[in-house]
């Protein structure tokens, strides 16, 4: 059981945090990882869409976890025009999160990780010199102190552990999104596509999502930006959203939840913490994925914890912030700028934009195409198209 | 208890039986005084400068103002 000192105390069993574990304990160095409650995986808010390229550098593909096999996207406009891009080839899954996060952890831990529910931190120890030297946790009615060489924290949309580090990770409510989702059954789409509808009265300052899970049941949600949600309650637009598009949809699950849209902050590593996932706001800007860059920036996190206790050099963790700008940061901040233009659209614009994508013949059909037209009056941002998509 | 309203501000409520725990609130609160476990939140008083922000972000409006001050255990 749980011992009072570990070289790494992992702070959320999510994605983010099961991959930083596993990849700290490949470096040989002992690690916890505490998760808050009763079960890793559950709930689950997450509309659970992931690209191929990235998953399968963490995990084999596996039919237990994954409900669809998406080889096309749908974009429909605010007057219903759809526009298909189809990619002839695995572009991704939408996952059953309940059993990928349990196998994640499960990865973590046949590599020497240890990991402990219902595990709640509520602040961290400091030595004199302010480095932050372990965690405190309630567990089982107790109060412990549990001693590391480094912290991270992979706790999430709701992530305190940096702020208690002295870093600033508060997302401005407008940046926030705002989402509700329900998965029901009854939704008769395509289960090789993803749907995505824009538009002021559908989903403002965000998009509503049709995410196939097998069997005519999909995940259904959207998300809206905070200014947005300040005048009218996400819920009340995916009801309104619902009831329009599947009058006969059975809601077994339905769930709320935040994704951060932002860019990562300047400081997300101090003396003796690392944060990586939603808590270090590593997501998509964007389109609000966070599952991918969080598993990326969860290794590149757990790797250098490693290696810093390893070679006994403590200012390593800071190569952190290179690392992650190199892999995902720097396209992060690219999708940063597309969002304020594109979130910013009319009805008319978004109209016009999948007219045009529509128009094109099926193998001219791209997302850097679609990128092209929908920032055609923005030419400083062409380049950024350009950077992202060479291909 | 109560909390009391401070320089005649609105005062801030968490509707516990309505809330979903999804941690929107958290992320976008700016004094950390937003304490969430796994089913169990609380505005921690001290910290609150009813600035809102909860309020505006939260997907099911379970955050609410209260004239009144409200009740904390």
């Amino acid at each position: 059981m749980m011992k009072n000192e570990y070289d790494v105390i992992v702070v959320g069993a999510g994605p983010a945090g099961s991959v930083a574990a596993q990849y700290a304990a490949r470096e040989g160095v002992s690690v916890l990882m505490l998760e808050k409650d009763r079960d890793v995986g559950y709930p689950v808010r997450c509309a659970e869409a992931i690209n191929r390229r990235t998953l399968i550098q963490f995990i084999e593909p596996d039919e237990r976890w994954i409900n669809a096999t998406i080889t096309k996207f749908a974009f429909i406009a605010p007057n219903g025009i759809e526009a298909v891009i189809d990619f002839k080839s695995i572009q991704g899954y939408v996952l059953e999160r309940r059993i990928f996060d349990y196998e994640l952890a499960k990865q973590a831990a046949a590599d020497g990780a240890e990991v402990v529910t219902r595990a709640y931190v509520y602040d961290l120890l400091f030595d004199e010199n302010e480095t932050v030297t372990g965690v405190k946790v309630e567990y089982r009615g107790e109060q412990l102190e549990i001693k590391s060489k480094i912290v991270i924290a992979a706790d999430g949309v709701e992530s305190r552990v940096g702020k208690w580090a002295g870093l600033d990770t508060t997302v401005d409510f407008r940046d926030m999104e705002a989402c509700f989702q329900v998965t029901a059954a009854n939704v008769p789409v395509a289960q090789d596509t993803l749907y995505f509808y824009f538009g002021k009265k559908v989903s403002p300052g965000g998009y509503f999502w049709v995410f196939p899970k097998g069997e005519n049941t999909a995940n259904v949600g959207l998300g809206v930006s905070g200014a947005e949600c300040k005048k009218r309650s996400s819920l009340s637009y995916l009801t309104e959203n619902l009831n329009r598009l599947y009058p006969n949809a059975s809601i077994l699950t339905q769930i709320a939840g935040g994704v951060p849209c932002v860019t990562t902050p300047d400081k997300f590593i101090a003396d003796g913490v690392m944060l990586t996932g939603d808590a270090a706001r590593q997501v998509n800007p964007l389109s609000g994925g966070g599952i991918a860059s969080g598993m990326v920036g969860g290794s590149i996190a757990g790797r250098i914890a490693g290696e810093a206790i390893k070679n006994n050099n403590m200012q390593h963790i800071y190569k952190y912030k290179e690392e992650w700008h190199q892999a995902r940061g720097h396209m992060h901040e690219r999708f940063d700028k597309f969002k304020d233009v594109i979130y910013d659209f009319t009805d008319e614009e978004f109209n016009k934009i999948m007219e045009k994508l529509r128009a094109l013949p099926d193998e001219k059909r791209t997302i850097r195409k679609l990128f092209m037209i929908a920032l055609a009056n923005k030419p400083s941002l062409l380049v950024d198209v350009a950077k992202l998509f060479i291909v | 208890m109560f909390r009391m309203a401070k320089n005649n501000k609105l005062m801030i409520e968490i509707l516990p039986n309505k809330c979903d725990f999804c941690g929107c609130c958290v992320g976008v609160c700016p004094e950390d005084a937003i304490e969430l476990k796994e089913a169990e939140i609380n505005i921690i008083d001290p910290r609150c400068t009813n600035c809102a922000k909860c309020v505006w972000s939260c997907p099911i409006e379970v955050i609410k103002f209260n004239k009144e001050g409200v009740p904390v255990k």
